[in-house]
């Protein structure tokens, strides 16, 4: 508006200035994964490739661990998403609309999660699910990203439940609907855009997800695609960069698709939870 | 409006407060159970392996041992060391995370161009696998064809290669940029939003009384977003302090332990050593140190406010 022209060049500078901060390691992971070894070799590297080579791509999916991890991933994530889904919506209903004495407590843990470290947890974990032969299997790691997501997606969803107007449901009640069916037919429609923010969210974290999964899932058939892009990284010497970026390109890729999706939603969302909490 | 809708509900809650609390339980149960058993349960069995000799192993003896392996901790310079390393990692990150964040907030909060870019690029970062991120910075800072020091060459600012991640000197400064990088997404978020809730009449009358922007900023701008900003650099501060998996790939704490995190310190302890017990024990001291910090941050800020 009234920005003297020398402080709005100086503004434009600084954003520059972020945008390559930000957006430079992306542009060169992207790049590396499309070039070819011999240019990798090359000791003049340069930001695009000298021609476009797909080769990385095939050579990441013609890796048997990578597919493999990208399948456990896929898994884990849906079904953990799906259970974190049944559970919290109950709870983060009850958590929006009626004042019990479980509101404090759960919202006391919700802080406890996030200050402990995740070393005290994973130990007894390890220890707990042991004896049930659940270390090492697709469900313990399942279960325990359940729990894990759980705080997060709480926090977010009663946010949107308190914004469903309650008058829809007296309106409901008074026509004899239950509580369930309440909930069920007219609090879930509503709730909608809500659902899938959290999803989406759970989603990403379990898809992120690295300490749990490195710590529960010793066998190589089970790793998911984090662990196994680690592993390519620990095989220091002969680590084959081009192959490497292509998979990392990869694996965000879910990511960047839910987030693109999402980005709006996830603030609004982010916020009316810090407001109702 | 709102106070229509709002002023009969208390009068219904009461007549129904027996049932509704009923209810409350009900809806409580399915999430109880799991909860109960995989995060309250271990996190005080947690606490409690700190002052044990657990160890790894199907059939290993479990001993009371007091305040043994604290003591134990006390005396172990590498232990010294690693959370030294902690709190700077976890100092320098949140702050210089802060500044760069409310920087960016500030000028994606005017009406500049690119500002759509420039927001997408910042949430980036944040949806990124952590190993991912780890990976491409390793790219980045690769000795011999990573560009970093290909630009710095370039330059003149160095006449040879600079193994950012192995050396010494540079391995902890340069952890500490990737954090910030990582870190950044989430803090510039929040704090855009909090700037956003700042009421606009405030500056109209500053502007008014002839105060300059700096002054503006000081006198408007920070004190407005104060508890968003102890909010999110509390947040950042745990979040910091328990990262793992980033140096993790990045570094695995090496070289020579300079980038040896607290939690990287426990995660060796407890699952390369097997000392179950002395790890929890690192847990518990974090805990303390991070409580502690807590509350003499909170109560500062939040006296400073009143």
């Amino acid at each position: 508006m009234r920005t003297r022209p020398g402080i709005r060049a100086l503004q434009y500078v600084a954003v520059v200035c972020y945008l390559v901060f930000l957006g430079f390691p992306l542009l060169w992971l992207i790049s590396s994964s499309l070039k070819s070894p011999q240019e990798f070799a090359s000791i003049t590297p340069s930001l695009l490739p000298k021609h476009f080579d797909l080769s990385n791509y095939t050579d990441a999916l013609n890796e048997q661990g990578l597919v493999r991890g990208l399948g456990n991933s896929l898994q884990i994530s849906i079904f953990s998403t799906i259970l974190v889904l049944i559970v919290a919506l109950p709870v983060s209903y009850a958590l929006a609309r009626f004042r019990s004495r479980l509101r404090p407590l759960t919202n006391g843990w919700i802080l406890v999660s996030q200050v402990f470290p995740v070393i005290l947890i994973v130990i007894p974990l390890f220890m707990i699910l042991r004896p049930l032969h659940l270390t090492n299997t697709i469900p313990g790691v399942v279960i325990v990203y359940m729990v894990w997501s759980l705080p997060f997606a709480l926090w977010m969803l009663q946010g949107y439940v308190a914004a469903v107007p309650r008058e829809l449901e007296e309106a409901a009640s008074v026509d004899g609907a239950g509580r369930i069916r309440t909930i069920v037919s007219i609090v879930m429609p509503l709730l909608r855009p809500g659902l899938i923010a959290t999803a989406m969210f759970t989603f990403i974290s379990a898809w992120n997800e690295f300490f749990f999964a490195l710590v529960l899932l010793q066998d190589p058939q089970l790793k998911t695609l984090p662990l196994v892009l680690a592993r390519f990284v620990g095989a220091e010497g002969q680590v084959q960069f081009g192959p490497l970026a292509a998979a990392s390109v990869l694996a965000t890729v879910p990511s960047l698709v839910f987030f693109a999706f999402l980005q709006r939603r996830l603030t609004s969302g982010l916020l009316s939870g810090a407001v109702k909490g | 409006m709102t106070a229509t809708i709002t002023a009969p509900a208390p009068v219904k809650k009461k007549g129904g407060r027996p049932k509704a609390n009923r209810e409350a339980i009900l809806l409580f149960l399915p999430a109880l159970l799991p909860v109960l058993i995989l995060s309250v349960y271990p996190l005080i069995r947690g606490i409690a392996l700190g002052f044990t000799d657990a160890r790894a192993g199907l059939h290993v003896d479990t001993n009371f041992v007091g305040f043994d392996n604290f003591g134990k901790l006390l005396q172990n310079h590498l232990f010294w060391d690693s959370f030294r390393i902690g709190v700077i990692w976890t100092l320098s990150v949140t702050i210089l995370q802060f500044v760069a964040a409310l920087g960016l907030a500030l000028l994606l909060n005017t009406n500049l161009k690119f500002r759509g870019v420039a927001r997408t690029l910042a949430l980036i970062p944040w949806a990124m696998p952590p190993v991912v991120v780890a990976i491409m910075w390793r790219l980045l800072l690769h000795p011999t064809n990573g560009p970093v020091n290909e630009v710095l060459q370039k330059l003149h600012l160095t006449d040879h290669p600079i193994n950012f991640l192995g050396d010494f000197g540079t391995a902890l400064p340069a952890v500490i940029v990737v954090g910030i990088w990582v870190g950044m997404p989430m803090t510039t978020i929040t704090l855009l939003a909090g700037l956003q809730g700042i009421d606009r009449t405030l500056y109209e009358a500053a502007a008014v009384d002839g105060a300059s922007t700096w002054s503006q900023f000081w006198n408007i701008t920070l004190p407005q977003l104060r508890t968003v900003i102890v909010a999110i650099t509390s947040l950042d501060m745990i979040w910091n302090f328990n990262s793992f998996g980033l140096v993790y790939v990045l570094t695995a704490g090496g070289p020579g332990g300079k980038t040896m995190l607290p939690m990287l310190f426990a995660y060796n302890e407890a699952f390369r050593y097997g000392r179950f017990g002395m790890a929890a024990a690192m847990g518990d001291v974090m805990v303390v140190i991070i409580i502690a910090f807590l509350f003499f941050y909170l109560r500062n800020r939040l006296r400073s406010e009143a």
